[in-house]
């Protein structure tokens, strides 16, 4: 290979993607201290939508970290080689979009200096205080299996390791979802089906972040990608796309088949303004139609293809996530059913919400964070995907 | 056993027993010249009922008294704490209008002391349900789990809130029932200024209350009795 | 030798300037407090942390160690309040201290029996 510029400004290139990083870490902390100077008032959120643009970005990663952790369990508890070598990867990438999304989630809170009262004051029947424990665990197994796996000595604890990461996330998703389905009061929320749709949402994100990171690293390394190995992962990724697509539409049927849910949908899926139109042009078009005709269109499916599919459904899971988190609670709650209400305090309209510069910068500073720990962890550790040549050759078989 | 050990076992017991009957009225003294009074018990279950026949359309008394007993501002913009609303109904069906207010209806089996992370949402031992702003976080999950928009955020820096009742940025707020007058002896604010005495506050535990009494011979409702959460407010007439 | 002095003059500094600033505080009505007030200097914060929890779970409102008691003592008598100034009863010494105080940003830090207004009105009157 020759060298060219890239190459001789490789270093400079990498401090420059650092200092970028931490530049929009700054602003998102900025934005999290005006937060908390000015209160709540700055953001878009108020006493109807209570939960807004943060926890899009806040769910999102922490969906995306235990369904990119797939990629490691196909390979230590299927035994997967091909999938064996993205292991490590996969697993940096857990921690960092963890905590990624925890900081946000974090920074978001009315009193953020009292973060420690979650350790100290604990309710045991709270689905929030079992997902700090599920998210704490989840750091702790993940630094753990990530051991075994890059310490020689301790290789012989991976597929134990790799199992309990793999009930783990389970379990952990299961444990997002719930915190939406012990929601009964709220028509959008309050489904059994949401755990398991969480799960497989999950298994789609974290694959197309994946890809994402993957694909950044070969090209910055200037490796190649195996086409063998591209064209499995491109069909996980649209057997994922098309299980999560499922899943939601069972989600909306269901809803659909209640009369009492009717109205909501209604909202959603036809006549909520901004909702609908993600719903359908974000999530449907974007996040789905488009990624499996990257995918599968007979002559497309190159990495370049694979890439674009995954950027999409990335950008189609927060379509979903503002749909499901904002338009769920923009539709107002049904006191008195039966009858028209109208009050001061919002009761039976549509609640309005504009997200905030600084919602955005929280979130974004997010993702910033989680964007740092794996350049910084890809360049500093050895978490390159190694395949070897018969392992390859293997892959297109086993 | 050794005989010594036997004697030495009674001569502890009986000491231990003088020095607590020496030491416990002493104790009982302690706790009356200082009066302190008893932690509220479950014997008691406070509550209300509210006649929405008697609910003029278009009064605010009670609201206003709240905002004032509580020092809200009064505001109405969506970031603005609203402890109690008046509510206009109208039925779909057959167009009869009502009108109520609607606040925190201090569940028995409140969704939100459930889902709160660190307890700071708790119910007292007497059926209110309050928020310990001590613990509270400000996630803001309750207000999720609410089947009744009742709880607030405190959206801004507050300043000259009234002395019984503390309330700051940052965390989440709801009707307290008056638990600063009520602990005195006292009505809510709200049952207090209502003109048409339409909201009758007593205890529900207690047979003979004037509450008891009246909910044993009128129709009275709870608000998403589907839910079955048993809410300490019942409504009459709707 | 000259560094040696120099640095001597550097440790002893905040010593001999400390007296001076050791906060001089408005303490309001003053009088007999619930304890010693050395006593309550060192143990103030747990008595009302333990005090709070009971009036906030169980309802018990008339305990000793009232915050609400503390303001309606110490509060100053020119503004009313316990904070907000350098000589304020309890931002004085929180200041001096560096330790942050929380209990404001919820609860009142003025007296409820306004001490100023009184003195204004005595002094309108006497005019």
């Amino acid at each position: 290979m020759q060298r060219n510029s890239f190459d001789r400004n490789e270093q400079q290139y990498f401090y420059g993607m650092v200092a970028a990083g931490l530049l929009v870490v700054a602003m998102g902390l900025f934005a999290a201290h005006m937060m908390e100077e000015h209160g709540h008032i700055i953001t878009g959120m108020n006493n109807q939508i209570v939960w807004g643009m943060p926890h899009v970005f806040a769910i999102f990663m922490i969906v995306a970290a235990s369904g990119v952790l797939n990629v490691a369990s196909i390979g230590s508890v299927f035994g997967k080689s091909v999938y064996k070598a993205r292991a490590p990867l996969a697993s940096l990438l857990s921690i960092a979009l963890l905590a990624g999304g925890l900081t946000v989630l974090m920074l978001d809170l009315g009193r953020p200096d009292r973060v420690i009262v979650a350790a100290t004051h604990y309710n045991i029947t709270s689905v929030f205080a079992w997902n700090v424990l599920l998210y704490t665990g989840m750091f702790a197994t993940v630094v753990v299996y990530l051991w075994t796996m890059m310490e020689q000595r301790m290789n012989r604890w991976t597929k134990p390791a790799g199992f309990v990461v793999f009930a783990w996330r389970f379990i952990l998703t299961t444990g997002t979802g719930l915190i939406f389905a012990f929601l009964s009061a709220r028509q959008a929320y309050g489904s059994a089906l949401l755990p398991p749709m969480f799960i497989v949402i999950s298994f789609a994100w974290g694959l197309a972040v994946f890809h994402v990171v993957q694909s950044s690293i070969y090209a910055w390394n200037g490796k190649k990608h195996t086409p063998e190995i591209v064209s499995r992962m491109k069909n996980l990724l649209g057997i994922f796309i098309i299980g999560a697509l499922y899943l939601v539409a069972a989600y909306h049927l269901t809803n659909l088949y209640f009369a009492h849910q009717s109205a909501f949908e209604r909202f959603i899926l036809v006549d909520g303004g901004i909702y609908p139109q993600l719903f359908w042009w974000g999530y449907g078009l974007l996040g789905n139609l488009l990624p499996l005709l990257l995918i599968y269109t007979p002559g497309l499916g190159k990495p370049r293809n694979v890439l674009a599919a995954s950027l999409l459904v990335i950008l189609g899971g927060f379509a979903l996530l503002y749909v499901f988190i904002i338009g769920g609670q923009a539709f107002p709650l049904n006191i008195f059913p039966g009858y028209e209400v109208k009050s001061s305090f919002g009761d039976g309209q549509i609640g309005l919400y504009q997200p905030s510069l600084p919602e955005f910068l929280l979130g974004l500073g997010g993702l910033a964070i989680a964007f740092l720990i794996t350049t910084i962890g890809v360049r500093a550790l050895n978490f390159m995907p190694h395949d070897k040549p018969h392992v390859v050759a293997a892959g297109a078989t086993d | 056993m050794s005989d010594t050990n036997v004697q030495r076992r009674q001569f502890l017991k009986t000491s231990v027993g003088a020095a607590a009957v020496a030491i416990a009225p002493g104790m009982l003294l302690f706790d009356m010249a200082h009066g302190k009074t008893e932690a509220v018990s479950s014997k008691v279950r406070w509550g209300m009922l509210i006649d929405t026949a008697n609910c003029a359309d278009g009064c605010n008394d009670c609201v206003k008294a709240c905002n004032k007993e509580n020092g809200l501002s009064g505001g109405l913009s969506p970031t603005d704490s609203q402890w109690i609303r008046k509510v206009e109904l109208k039925d779909m069906r057959s167009g009869r209008e009502v009108s109520l207010p609607m606040m925190c209806q201090h569940c028995a089996e409140p969704p939100c002391v459930d889902v709160c992370p660190t307890g700071a949402s708790f119910k007292r031992a007497d059926g209110i349900v309050l928020v310990d702003k001590h613990t509270c976080i400000g996630c803001r999950y309750c207000m999720m789990a609410c089947p009744y928009k009742a709880r607030s955020f405190v959206h801004e820096p507050l300043h000259d809130q009234k002395p019984d009742v503390p309330r700051g940025k940052g965390t989440v707020e709801s009707c307290t029932m008056c638990v600063h007058r009520v602990d005195k002896g006292q009505q809510p604010a709200c049952a207090e200024a209502c003109p048409n005495k339409s909201i009758l506050f007593g205890n529900l535990n207690d047979p003979e209350s004037e509450i008891s009494r009246k909910i044993r011979t009128v129709a009275s409702t709870q608000v998403r009795a589907d839910l079955e959460l048993n809410t300490g407010i019942r409504y009459q007439g709707i | 030798m000259r560094f040696f002095l120099l640095a001597l003059l550097l440790v002893s500094t905040p010593v001999w300037a400390a007296d001076s600033l050791i906060p001089k505080l408005d303490i309001g009505k003053g009088g007999k407090c619930v304890e010693e007030p050395q006593w309550m200097r060192k143990n103030h914060m747990h008595v009302l942390l333990h005090q709070r929890d009971e009036t906030v779970h169980q309802g018990i409102r008339d305990g000793k160690y009232s915050l609400k008691v503390c303001i309606e003592c110490h509060a100053s008598t020119k503004d009313d309040s316990v904070i907000g100034r350098a000589d304020s009863f309890c931002e004085g010494c929180h200041r001096y201290e560096a330790v942050k105080i929380d209990c404001f940003e919820c609860h009142s830090s003025k007296r409820k029996s306004s001490l100023a207004q009184e003195a204004s009105l005595v002094q309108k009157e006497s005019k």
